[in-house]
């Protein structure tokens, strides 16, 4: 039954190229930890794709009670993660989900670095690698100020004071991201449109693009 | 190369008609054990995965988000602090030879070195080898990152006020207050109302609300002050009124 429906959909879309690239393929064995449990460092890649599908739910959630204006953005934090049923385990999910994200980004990127991955044909790969950890940094510091509490605002203007000293162009940064004089109504409208349109946008393709390199080139051979 | 030309279509599509299933490779063919991604070693990555997910869980629940109190931009006093990841960054910009003056340095120039240079590590390390002993120079250079961002977050976390950090940002409890009262005149028109906040919420001094003061305490605090934070006589007026202001915030203090 589901190889006829398979075969019905194959005969149309020729979709067996993309399944095999998707689904049918192969794991090496120096990459799989049930053969030699130090490759569970080769995981971290995975982990953390695991935990942004979990930071884009939890998000989607999020967005549904949040507010982005500096009148009600706090009250509708506060009333998540104090008055609605679970509210704060999908605030929790996404907060301490950020962190495990880095974190993980971070280990995958030093597996990559010590087994000398990024080396030639994988040059390429690295650099989308090195963006998307730029990505999540960026996510991470947008993210930051969107509950408006005393810690995001203060620490979101000694961001934007560091972004100012770029030499030439820094004030030209923070006036794009700040949106006016001070850091308040309009920031805040900003880094929301930011951190939910823009970055995951931008995620989103330089994660299709790692990934489809990743199959072409295969998983880089044992040490 | 077929380039479209004498090619059957299914319909008007792209997708040629029997092209001919090219069966992939069985897995014996590989070197080693390795095995097929689907369903071998998925259902066990799910595995991994669902137990991770619960632990994560737990967490969440056992461990509430931190929120802080409403972002108010007129405390001027408040010590900002990023979220932990980029603690290292801030931390460096408190040395001297990277702040201030030379903030470019610390901000722009030794993060922008290490981005670059990760950036082009494909192309800085060019040898062939890939064993991180056969390439000190790379490994070196990424276990000195490594230690310089741990030891620069450590560094941040034990110079950081943390006692202060906690009651600064905490939440206060929003209570009416009769403005019109005796009592809040004599607190308006003295210098409490400066330090003491609008709403006795705090300042530069301490929240009143909640904590149970008594008159007696503010009638002597009010005149000796808490040295050194809290000024002497910073009450000036009649015994009558001291009373009444005293008599006011004891009684707030209980919201
Ligand atoms: C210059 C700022 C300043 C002014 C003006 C000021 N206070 Fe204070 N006050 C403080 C600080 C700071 C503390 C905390 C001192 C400490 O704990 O070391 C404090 C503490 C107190 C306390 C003790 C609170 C507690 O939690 O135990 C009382 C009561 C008090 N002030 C009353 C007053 C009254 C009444 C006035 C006006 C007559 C006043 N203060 C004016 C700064 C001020
Ligand atoms: C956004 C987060 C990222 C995700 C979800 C992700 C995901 C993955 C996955 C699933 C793999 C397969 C191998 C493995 O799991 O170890 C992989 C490989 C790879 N990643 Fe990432 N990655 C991310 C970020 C990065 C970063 C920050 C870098 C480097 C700066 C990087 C560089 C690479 C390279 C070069 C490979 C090929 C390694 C090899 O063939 O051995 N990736 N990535």
């Amino acid at each position: 039954m589901l190889a006829k429906l398979y075969d019905w959909i194959d005969e149309r879309l020729d979709i067996t190229p993309m399944w095999r690239d998707l689904a049918d393929h192969e794991v090496p064995e120096h990459v799989n930890p049930a053969y030699h449990f130090s490759a569970f460092v080769y995981c971290f890649g995975g982990l953390t794709f695991f935990t942004i599908v979990i930071q884009i739910l939890s998000g989607m959630f999020l967005v549904m009670y949040y507010v982005p204006d500096i009148d009600r953005a706090w009250d509708s934090v506060f009333y998540l993660q104090n008055k609605v049923a679970y509210g704060q385990i999908v605030r929790g999910m996404h907060h301490w989900g950020a962190s495990v994200t880095i974190v993980m980004v971070f280990l995958h990127t030093l597996r990559v670095f010590f087994t000398g991955a990024y080396k030639k044909p994988r040059e390429l790969n690295w650099i989308v690698g090195v963006l998307l950890f730029f990505v999540i940094l960026g996510l991470g510091f947008t993210g930051y100020l969107l509950p408006w509490d005393m810690k995001a605002l203060f620490a979101t203007k000694v961001g934007l004071q560091i972004a100012a000293s770029v030499p030439f162009i820094g004030g030209w940064i923070q006036t794009l991201l700040q949106g006016s004089d001070v850091v308040g109504a309009q920031t805040l409208a900003r880094f929301f449109a930011i951190h939910v349109f823009f970055l995951p946008a931008v995620l989103l393709g330089l994660l299709a693009a790692h990934f489809i390199m990743i199959r072409r080139q295969g998983i880089s051979g044992p040490l | 190369m077929h380039r479209g030309k004498g090619m059957k279509f299914v319909g008007d599509s792209r997708v040629p008609k029997n092209s001919g299933f090219v069966p992939p490779k069985d897995y014996s063919e590989y070197p080693g054990k390795t095995e097929a991604f689907l369903p071998n070693f998925l259902l066990k990555e799910w595995m991994v995965g669902a137990v991770f997910l619960v632990g994560f869980l737990v967490l969440t629940m056992a461990e509430p988000s931190p929120l802080e109190a409403e972002a108010d931009p007129t405390k001027s006093g408040y010590i900002p602090l990023p979220d932990w990841y980029f603690l290292f960054l801030y931390q460096l910009l408190k040395y001297p030879y990277a702040a201030g003056h030379y903030k470019v340095i610390g901000a722009i120039i030794i993060p922008g070195l290490a981005l670059v240079g990760l950036l082009l590590a494909p192309w800085l390390d060019r040898g062939p080898e890939r064993r991180p002993l056969k390439r000190p120079v790379a490994t070196g250079l990424m276990l000195l990152a490594i230690v310089s961002v741990f030891y620069l977050t450590w560094e941040s976390t034990v110079s950081h006020d943390w006692k202060q950090a906690a009651e600064q940002g905490k939440i206060v409890k929003k209570v009416s207050i009769d403005k019109n009262s005796k009592g809040y005149k004599i607190y308006s028109s003295q210098s409490c109302v400066n330090c003491h906040g609008q709403n006795l919420e705090g300042q530069v001094g301490p929240s009143f609300i909640g904590k149970n003061i008594p008159a007696s305490l503010v009638e002597q605090v009010a005149v000796k002050g808490i040295p050194p934070k809290m000024p002497a006589n910073a009450f000036k007026g009649s015994k009558k009124d001291l009373k009444t202001l005293a008599e006011f915030i004891a009684k707030s203090s209980k919201k």
